[in-house]
Formats: structure tokens, sequence, C-alpha cells
């Protein structure tokens, strides 16, 4: 798995590399003061060398690494999504139940490998639970409102985001041990396709998809962006128990899950009334800004995996 | 009352200072947005809107390590002087200074402990509201904003609106939520020549209201 981990830390760092000279080269050349759209390419690359470093640093401590860098991330962007919908003061306990209790429990649960009650536990126990105690508290003020919010909040932030770090506890015949590569797999392919999207859009995007929704979604991004990508995850088959075919396939996939995450991403924030999530990542916005296509992607590559890998 | 006796930079007050600030961060993401005035070292008084126990702390989290050491929030003794532990807390770990809601001598006249401070080249934090508020409104004024603009007119007013803290931790609750807050700074406030005080408090309530970045919000 060593030699696996140093091609694709090198191939990050090229990556980087070039689209940091690039930008530089663009910056340097063009007319001052510099563009708010180039401004912000840079800020979105220093960004991803840091996301990036930090990823690298968690995946050197494995299990840990993992579990402790997705429970912050589901953290952070829990924290985005409550901040933003409607709450009242009578939801107090239950929103702290969301960051003190579900974030642990659905975490320690994917530390032990309790599949049972990591896929129901959000979905049956605190679905059925969490309007209860509303009912209980006995405010009734736009009540079906807030207690869908709170649903969708930990759904989104907890429960998906879960499913990396669960991908840790499959058991892929003949992949033992490997399972981080599966981590960096779906990481690599989603957000390569947001970037790959991004840049297509940028070049050579017309016609948007849901203009209603999103400005910046365009069919010549998704096109290219999802195509290229796929093609990419073809390349990565040699960190995965897939076949190149495979790879494409599973990454074509994950990647269209990812756009449709974007997509219902902008559709909460339209109807908010907000353009991004919060500020954690300069230039990128929030933290669920930058993750709502992993959120789409996880469950359903988790899923993909388990049906057709696992024994 | 001792609270004139200001010891700042006492080890116990920075360890504070510094470790409430980062739970500050790590809890609600504050961050400042300078909207009208800029980071500054001049003397001060920061006037908020007031939820909640932790807004001094989430405005005081937006200065400077070296501004934060000289600028102390103003506590109602009522409640901060109550035990020793209180009393503890609200001077000697966050150096705020007490004054009493019904004040009998002179000594204890809220305005001039408050000018005391000022003598001394620091910074007061303010609720002019005079107690914590439940909603997103803001409740009349009290006329010492007023008083103490009228007695150092060389000391900058600034608004501070505090966004989201009456839902991190509501009046009576003692766990905060984990949500993110913003501290808006807004522009100077300052009496006009002739302006009759009832008319400047006015002015500077509705200066702060305009700072809620939210005004939308009914939670």
């Amino acid at each position: 798995m060593r030699h696996e981990i140093s091609i694709l830390i090198i191939g990050l760092f090229v990556v980087l590399s070039t689209a940091s000279v690039i930008a530089g080269i663009l910056s340097m050349r063009a007319p001052k003061p510099l563009s708010a759209t180039l401004v912000n390419l840079t800020q979105r690359i220093n960004a991803w060398w840091v996301m990036v470093a930090l990823m690298t640093i968690a995946f050197f401590f494995g299990r840990y690494g993992m579990t402790i860098l997705f429970g912050l991330i589901s953290f952070a962007a829990l924290r985005e999504f409550v901040t933003l919908t409607h709450s009242r003061r009578s939801d107090h306990w239950v929103l702290l139940g969301m960051f003190g209790i579900v974030i642990p429990f659905q975490y320690w649960l994917v530390w032990t490998a309790w599949y049972g009650l990591f896929v129901i536990f959000i979905p049956v126990y605190c679905f059925l639970l969490m309007p209860a105690i509303t009912a209980l508290h006995g405010d009734t003020e736009r009540f079906l409102e807030r207690v869908s919010a709170q649903q969708w909040a930990i759904m989104i932030s907890v429960y998906c985001v879960s499913h990396v770090p669960a991908l840790l506890t499959l058991n892929v015949p003949g992949f033992e041990d490997r399972n981080l590569l599966l981590i960096a797999f779906l990481i690599i392919v989603v957000q390569g396709s947001d970037v790959l999207q991004y840049i297509f859009g940028k070049l050579f995007g017309k016609h948007r998809v849901a203009p209603n929704v999103s400005p910046s979604k365009t069919w010549e991004g998704l096109i290219g962006g999802v195509v290229a990508s796929s093609l990419l995850g073809a390349l990565l088959a040699f960190i995965t128990p897939f076949s190149p075919l495979q790879a494409a396939a599973v990454a074509f996939v994950a990647c269209t899950m990812g756009f449709l995450g974007g997509l219902v991403a902008s559709a909460i924030k339209r109807d908010q009334g907000v353009k991004d999530w919060g500020h954690l990542i300069e230039g990128h916005g929030g933290m669920l800004d930058r993750t709502d296509s992993l959120v789409f992607a996880a469950p359903v590559f988790f899923h993909l995996v388990r049906y057709f890998w696992t024994v | 009352m001792s609270t004139l006796a200001l010891r700042t930079f006492t080890l116990l007050q920075t360890m504070t200072s510094v470790g409430l600030s980062a739970m500050a961060w790590a809890v609600t993401g504050v961050r400042p947005i300078w909207n009208g005035s800029q980071p500054s070292d001049r003397q001060r008084i920061y006037f908020a809107n007031h939820t909640s126990h932790g807004d001094f702390i989430l405005l005081s989290a937006c200065l400077s390590e070296t501004e934060r050491a000289k600028t102390h929030a103003i506590a109602a003794a009522e409640y901060w002087g109550k035990s020793r532990l209180r009393r503890f807390i609200a001077q000697d770990m966050l150096s705020s200074v007490l004054i009493k809601r019904q004040w009998t001598s002179e000594a204890e006249h809220p305005i001039s402990i408050m000018l005391s401070v000022l003598d001394q080249g620091h910074s007061l934090i303010i609720f002019p509201e005079g107690t914590r508020n439940g909603s997103d409104e803001l409740l009349p004024f009290r006329s010492g904003l007023y008083n103490l603009s009228i007695a150092r007119p060389d000391v900058e007013l600034i608004p501070c609106w505090i966004e989201n803290m009456s839902r991190v931790l509501p009046k009576g609750q003692f766990l905060p939520v984990p949500l993110l807050c913003r501290v808006v700074f807004g522009p100077p406030v300052a009496v006009a020549p002739g302006e009759e005080r009832r008319a400047f408090l006015q002015r500077a309530r509705e200066t702060l209201l305009a700072l809620n970045p939210r005004p939308d919000r009914d939670d």
C-alpha cells in the first residue's frame, strides 16, 4: 500500500504545483487589479494545498485519523446546516443532542464496525425520537419545518459523511488492510470531478442545467467534468479492487451523485437566501460547500462496493 | 469597591482570555466583520446587543490580544457579585467591572466607576439594554451611553451586533449549542452638537439594529 500512497502523494503534488504555477502566470499577465475570479482561483488553490496536507496527515494515522477527521468534518458541516435553518428556543436540547450524542455515537458505530445499527441509527431511531422530544416540549410553532430541518441536518452532515470512514469496515477479498485506498479513490475522484466541472464550465460553459438553482452549473461543465473524472477513475484502478472499466463505472456513478449533491445544496442555500454555507475554507466557502458532492456520493459508493465486492 | 484597581495582564487573566477566545472560536467559529470601523488600539466603548452571558466573550475574542487586555466588560453586581465564586470569575478571571443597578452611595455610581476605568486609558464593553434580551429586537437604551459620551467625547463609541448568541446560549441554559456567530462592528457614533439625550439614544439604537446581517430571521 506504501507504493500506491507514494504515487498518489506525488501525483497530487504535481497537479497542485502545476495549478499554482498556472494561476501565478495568469495573475502576472492579467491587468491589475486582478479580477475577482482570478483572486478566488488563487485562494481556492491555496486552500487545496492545506486540505490535501491535512488529508495526508490524517491518512498516516489510518483508522484513527480518518474517524477523527470525518467526525470533525461532520461537526463543522452540522454547525453550518443548523446555523442556516430555522430553530426555536425549545429546540435547545435536541440541537445539543445532535452535536453531543448523535455525532459521537454514529462515529463510535463506524469505529466498532457495527453495520446493523450504523445504517439505521439516524434514519430510524433519530428520525422517530427527535420529533418525539420536540413534541414533548409542547412547542408546535412551525413544527414540521423544524423537525425536517433537524432530520436533514443530521442525514446530510453526519449520516452521509460517516459513510466515508465506514469504507474501512468493508471486507473486500484480496484487498485486506488496503481499505484506506478506497477512501483516497472516492475523495480524489469526487473532488476531482468538482474541480474538472469548474474548469470545463469556466472554459466552455454555455447551457445551464438548472438556471433557477445555480448559475454556475452548466451542461458543458457537467459532461466534461464527469467524463474526465470517470477516466481519472479508470487511471486510478491500480489502487482499487476494481478493473479499469469497473473503476470508470463506479467513478461515473459517484461523480453523478456528487453533481446532484451540489445541486441540492445549491437549492437549500437559495431557499435560505445565502450564497455559501460558511467561511471556513478561504475561497471555497464553508465545509458543506466543499463536501456537498462527497455527501451524496459516499453512501452510494459505500453500498456499491459492499454489494458487489465484499463477501 | 475594589473594582477600580484594575489588575490587567495577570497570568490568570491572560490564560483565561486566550482560553475563552479559543473556546469561543471552537464552538461558534466567531469572526469579526468590520463594517464601518477598523480594528484599532485607540480608546473605545464597544456597545452591543445583549442576549447571553457569552456575549462579551465573543466580542473580546474578535479583538487583538493587547486590546483585549485593556478592554473591560461592564457586568451587573447583582448577578456577578452574588457569591465569591462568581465575583472571582467576573473580576479576577474575566477582568470585568461590576456595577450595581441599585446603587446607594456616590462611590457606587455606575457612571463614575465607568469613567474611572476610561481615565486609566482602558476601553469598555457595555450593553446599553441593561439586561439580557431574548430576541433580535432591542430594548430601549439606558442613558449611560449618552452620559459617557458627553463626559468623554474623545472616546469612540463603536456599535457591535453579536449574531446568533441567543440561539447558542439562550437565557436560562448553561450548555452552548455550536452555531456560527459573527460580530459586526459598525461605524462610530457620537453625540451631535446640541443633540438631546433621547434622540441620541434612539439613533445609537438604530445604528446597532442596522448592523444585524440577517434582520429577516425570526428565530
